[in-house]
């Protein structure tokens, strides 16, 4: 196994296009390291691109925020000006794994890793995050909820890799949220989750929201049935209930161990209307 | 032999090696630099038994690989102690008797450092939670527990 350290983004798409055998990226090496040692995967060229500059920051943009592929989770919670602007992004992101773990992965690799229950996909869903690739060809931003194509797979082509996470500029009157079920009460894979972002009219109905689940599903899925039965209600009981309904509905969840069909059909809708009142509170509605 | 050069300080001294690309920090701190205080659980991130700080970062030694370090700073266990003093936590580790067999423990000790230098004054379900990374197999956790918050106490004179 050949490993390399680029420090540009032209030498780590070069290595990445050109390698003969199976190429990886190495970002924090938290599920690929993990998946290396339970032979899942027998890498020919890591490429490691903690050293390509740009990919260790947090940039503050004219349209928002731009997340480095290369940027450990615990750095966001630590981003004041992020937590504020995202909350639920960054609540999410925050509950990958451990302390350790945090010091590591990346919301690119969580993205990328593309399992149906990565915590911090359905908050970035919700928030309408976009995922800058670059690769042989032009540069292209994805919507985050077209990255995966199934558990294990993403639309990225050889040579492609994601740089950035980019999230907009937060409207005025708007919040979002992320919630997860899991058995234990910390360092454990959801179950069912629910990423809720929305925004207010100045009287405090919901004028536009995304809702996005997780772990209910071969990729996370954006339940654009759920957002429309929110949206015009300031999430009166009735409306809530029509939510979990078209949650349960855009359910398609394995059954297993850790949760039934039946379970996690119940539990996303009510995650979802957990997330979406903590979304509202945020976005100032009472 | 051949293989990666790496050079990077551990514990305040500059330490150079050569290690294979699929080695990880882990393997390299104890088979190549014979530094065994860092101790092998599972392997794979989910016990915090490898637990170092990189860079100022905790992290998993085992899912770091060992040519990733090139220019870092790494602080494991040995460097904990000043010479025969020990750090607060460990004497208060023993104190406590805050382990048995002692393998997670000096994950438990870099992570509870970590835990205390960014938060002086945890409470007790912060601390629970900040060492979630950690597992104990003997103790059942309260000694350790105990012994944080002890640490802290004293810490802060």
């Amino acid at each position: 196994m050949q490993y390399e350290r680029p420090e540009t983004l032209k030498d780590a798409v070069g290595l990445l296009s050109n390698s003969k055998g199976k190429a990886f990226v190495l970002a924090g090496g938290s599920d690929l390291l993990v998946r290396m040692r339970g032979e899942y995967i027998d890498p020919d060229v890591i490429v490691d691109i903690k050293n390509v500059k740009g990919l260790d920051q947090v940039a503050k943009t004219a349209k928002g925020f731009s997340i480095g592929a290369a940027v450990p989770c615990a750095e966001l919670g630590e981003n004041k000006a992020l937590k504020k602007a995202w909350p639920g992004v960054v609540e999410a992101a925050n509950l990958i794994g451990s302390k350790q773990i945090q010091g590591r992965c990346t919301i690119s690799g969580n993205l990328c890793n593309a399992s149906p229950a990565a915590d911090s996909v359905p908050a970035l869903v919700a928030a309408g995050a976009k995922a800058v690739i670059a690769g042989p060809g032009r540069k292209r931003r994805v919507a985050v909820e077209k990255i995966v194509t199934a558990p294990g797979k993403t639309c990225l082509e050889k040579g492609e890799l994601i740089e950035a996470i980019e999230l907009g500029k937060q409207a005025a009157r708007s919040g979002d949220a992320y919630l997860r079920f899991i058995p234990r009460t910390e360092m454990d894979i959801a179950v069912a989750s629910a990423g809720v972002n929305l925004t207010l009219d100045n009287k405090g109905v919901v004028k536009s929201a995304r809702v996005a689940l997780g772990a209910v599903a071969p990729t996370v899925v954006l339940v654009k049935d759920a957002a429309r039965a929110i949206i015009g209600t300031k999430l009166e009981e009735e409306a809530l209930d029509k939510m979990a309904l078209a949650c349960a509905k855009a359910c398609n969840p394995i059954d297993d161990k850790r949760g039934t069909i039946e379970f996690r059909e119940k539990v996303s809708g009510v995650l979802a209307q957990r997330a979406a009142k903590i979304a509202y509170a945020r976005a100032g509605g009472k | 032999m051949s293989g990666i050069a790496v050079s990077t300080t551990i514990n305040g001294d500059e330490v150079e090696y050569l290690c294979q690309a699929d080695e990880t920090l882990l393997d390299v701190l104890r088979d190549r630099l014979e530094m065994t205080g860092t101790k092998e659980g599972c392997g794979t991130g989910d016990c915090g038994a490898c637990s170092v700080m990189v860079d100022g970062r905790l992290v998993c030694s085992c899912l770091v690989l060992g040519a990733e370090v090139q220019g870092s700073t790494i602080e494991t266990i040995e460097g904990m102690a000043d010479g025969a003093d020990l750090h607060p936590l460990q004497q208060k580790f023993i104190e406590h008797a805050a382990l048995q067999c002692g393998v997670c423990t000096p994950g438990f000790l870099i992570a509870a450092k970590d835990l205390l230098e960014r938060n002086p004054n945890p409470t007790e379900e912060e601390i629970r939670f900040g060492l979630a990374g950690n597992l104990c197999r003997c103790t059942g956790y309260d000694k350790i527990v105990r012994a944080v918050q002890d640490a802290a106490q004293e810490m802060k004179g």
